[in-house]
């Protein structure tokens, strides 16, 4: 039968917390401040809240869902990767798919 | 309809004599069973040590018993489809109106992938899997328990589909918008439907099961890159599996609520979309041949190099060829579709990504034939399978990229040409390597050998009548012909229909070839006993064992250091070792909940079908409770004690030193 010997997950410090809040505070500040004073043009604007919003999503898998590459979160990380990697794949392209098809019909 | 019977009236009985005749034929040899069981008092055996078992060699022989039966179903309806069309040709309406032909080749196609190969692939999988990585069982012993009897369930599903009301007209993709209400008003659709989801959500669980197994039970020492090649393979198409399972379960439930709740996901009026339902349909459905031949390729690998005494050439560039057909196959399921009308780029993508699939599986074949190299082949029955597979396989593949082109597949897309394609990598890839895999493992798991002359004949006459079926039907396709059609009216063709039925025939040869080797094997076993649990001089674990291994697989987790495990083990010495003496073993506790579930589950999806509203309440909220139930359940195991073991352990040992 199984050894169900369980695995100590790291849920993270208050020191963790706290980094990843201020990161997120700042990546979510930056377009804020951006959109709200209309500093920049359209296009710059647009391409800055992407870039910020992938970094973001980077930080919350590190600092909230403790996502890393060590001994014990490297199964979670790689199970993570795996699903968004089929998300993408099959809806992305199921979207290619249809668009394409509707775009001939038309 | 009544609130008592839903739908269901006296119109549901079968009125066709043949439907009536094979009704009558399984009564009676259904009476025969269980006359047999209950004259041998076999009814407590039946119950005790295999319905409620969780023992992963017991659920793996019934997979196989259960794919054996459910051949025999499928093989029923191919050969009824052969000869009406060759019996219906110059416009001749043949013996099968076409109401009941297009039942038939639909139920061929769900059977023979969903309840045949599946379970056969399933099957081979529990017996071996856990026995490879060193481990006493799967990681949740009643969850594969429960697996097995959602397949079941299914299976029970598709069966009264023939005695009761119909099975869908559809073939076995069932398409909306013939597949929806409008156009299939009947149960047959429904039967389809509840059929697949439950059996289906049953191999989503066997996935998890199985990926949990891998991942966290191998033996001391047996890192990934360690794992038998088999298992690897297994590995592949159960990560498959967690991948695309979810998605037929997703649009099997969009099209009951087009169907039950007029929903329009499929339909034009109400916006709906029909071609998303193609598109899902193959987003699982062309993973699903991945995850049917790549443990085949699995059991190729094994004995390739089992009987040709040699390490496997390339195991890295194995694992990794299957790593990228894995890959590539979750990205190419538009070839089914590439007359659907994208665009010329998507096309082009699809394409390519099919063509670039041929590369690692020609990595796998050369693999194979680098291992013969300077081998000393023994040429077994595993290895004639095996043999036969590399050139009906290669074949098929050839005409596989030929239909990657996406130029060429609107000339020959829907014709037989495409029939004769994936018979040819199924049965000769998937089949062939299952029944491979069977004669191999067959004395592991049963403890006695197959005869050897009745398997040589059963491979001879699958060989031979798998080419004269099906390359007619490559002719056929060039010549014009279009699948699914119930009559024929050219005399151009016939020919080549009559050789197909002969090469039906010759099959069928092949099939009682089988069966008569498993009684002979089964009548003489007392002559023909393994006593060693090392026939063919394994190179993996589960030859460490007895045959059949004890039921707590190892006495020791043996603590490993090679990729050929055993082999290694041979070669130092360290194998068959008395122990002084063994700790007590962890072990689970048969169940009952699993077969109760699978009973209620049956119910509810029989309701479902029928419309029997309160009966699909009780069995829902019946198999629900249950689950619960069991998941507060305390007792659930037991220690199997130090004495009991020494005594199975030195028992196996002697019988090693004598052998």
């Amino acid at each position: 039968m199984s050894d169900h010997s369980s695995e100590a997950h790291s849920h993270g410090s208050v020191k963790s917390y706290i980094i990843g809040f201020i990161w997120s505070v700042i990546l979510t500040g930056i377009p804020f401040w951006m959109v709200m004073t209309e500093a920049f043009d359209k296009g710059p604007t647009y391409i800055t809240i992407v870039v910020l919003a992938v970094i973001q999503i980077f930080v919350h898998l590190k600092y909230f869902l403790h996502l890393d590459f060590s001994e014990q979160g490297k199964l979670d990380t790689y199970s993570f990767i795996f699903s968004a990697v089929i998300i993408v794949m099959v809806v992305a392209l199921s979207v290619w798919i249809i668009y394409a098809s509707n775009a001939m019909m038309m | 309809m009544s609130a008592l019977l839903g739908k269901l009236s006296w119109d549901a009985l079968p009125y066709d004599p043949i439907v009536i005749t094979t009704l009558c034929v399984v009564a009676v040899l259904g009476c025969v069973v269980a006359f047999l069981v209950i004259k041998n008092k076999l009814l407590g055996v039946l119950w005790n040590d295999w319905l409620t078992s969780v023992d992963h060699k017991k659920l793996g022989i019934m997979y196989i018993v259960l794919a054996f039966v459910m051949l025999l179903r499928g093989f029923a309806d191919a050969i009824m489809m052969r000869l009406q069309l060759a019996l219906a040709t110059n416009g001749d309406p043949g013996y099968l109106p076409p109401s009941h032909y297009d039942q038939i080749f639909t139920a061929h196609g769900v059977i023979m992938i969903i309840f045949m190969a599946m379970p056969f692939m399933i099957g081979l999988m529990n017996i071996i899997v856990p026995l490879q990585i060193g481990a006493r069982d799967v990681a949740f012993p009643f969850l594969n328990n429960l697996s097995f009897w959602l397949a079941v369930s299914g299976a029970v599903l598709i069966n009264i589909s023939l005695g009761l009301g119909e099975f869908a007209k559809t073939g076995w993709v069932a398409y909306p918008p013939l597949a929806g209400l409008q156009y299939s008003p009947g149960v047959g659709v429904d039967y389809y439907i509840w059929a697949l989801q439950i059996s289906g959500i049953g191999t989503t669980l066997t996935a998890v099961n199985f990926l949990a197994t891998v991942f966290k039970m191998r033996t001391p020492g047996m890192k990934l890159m360690d794992m038998p090649i088999f298992t690897w393979t297994c590995t592949w198409a159960n990560i498959l599996i967690a991948a695309s399972f979810p998605i037929l379960t997703a649009v099997l439930a969009m099209l009951t609520l087009d169907r039950y709740l007029d929903f329009h996901f499929f339909t034009n009026d109400g916006g709906g979309n029909s071609m998303m339902y193609i598109n899902l349909f193959w987003a699982w459905g062309h993973p699903e041949v991945y995850i049917l031949v790549l443990p085949a390729f699995g059991i190729f690998s094994e004995i390739v190099s089992t009987f040709t005494g040699k390490r496997l050439f390339g195991y890295k560039s194995m694992v990794w060829a299957t790593a990228s057909i894995s890959i590539l196959g979750f990205i190419v399921w538009l070839h089914h579709f590439f007359t659907m009308g994208s665009s010329a780029n998507v096309n082009a993508f699809f394409g390519i990504m099919t063509m670039i699939i041929a590369v690692p599986t020609g990595v796998k074949l050369f693999n194979w034939l680098f291992t013969m190299y300077r081998g000393r082949l023994r040429v077994t029955v595993p290895v004639l399978w095996t043999l036969g597979f590399m050139v009906t396989f290669t074949v098929g593949g050839m005409t596989g990229v030929l239909l990657a082109v996406p130029g060429a597949d609107y000339v020959l897309h829907n014709s037989l040409f495409l029939i004769a394609h994936f018979h040819n990598t199924i049965i000769g890839g998937a089949v062939f390597g299952y029944l491979a895999g069977f004669t191999f493992w067959f004395p592991k798991a049963m403890g006695f050998h197959l005869n050897v002359k009745l398997g040589k004949a059963a491979f001879w006459c699958w060989l031979v009548g798998f080419f004269l079926a099906f390359m007619p039907l490559y002719v056929l396709g060039f010549l014009g012909m279009t699948r699914r059609l119930n009559h024929t009216d050219n005399p151009d063709w016939n020919i080549w229909l009559y050789i197909a039925l002969v090469g039906a025939f010759v099959i069928m040869a092949g099939i009682i070839c089988q069966l008569l080797q498993l009684y002979v094997s089964f009548r003489d076993r007392k002559q023909n006993l393994d006593t060693t649990g090392d026939p063919w001089n394994g190179h993996t674990l589960e030859w460490s064992t007895a045959s059949p291994p004890q039921f707590y697989n190892f006495a020791e987790l043996p603590v490993v250091s090679d990729i050929d495990a055993f082999t290694d083990m041979k070669e130092k010495g360290t194998a068959y070792v008395r122990k002084a003496s063994y700790a007590p073993i962890h072990m689970p506790k048969n169940t009952k909940a699993g077969i109760i579930i699978g009973a209620l589950i049956t119910a509810f999806g029989f309701a479902m079908i029928w419309h029997i509203w309160w009966l699909a309440i009780v069995g829902l909220v019946g198999s629900i409770v249950t689950f619960i139930a069991r998941a507060y359940t305390k007792d659930v195991d037991y220690y199997v004690q130090p004495d009991e073991i020494a005594q199975i352990e030195n028992e196996h040992l002697d019988n090693v030193a004598k052998g």
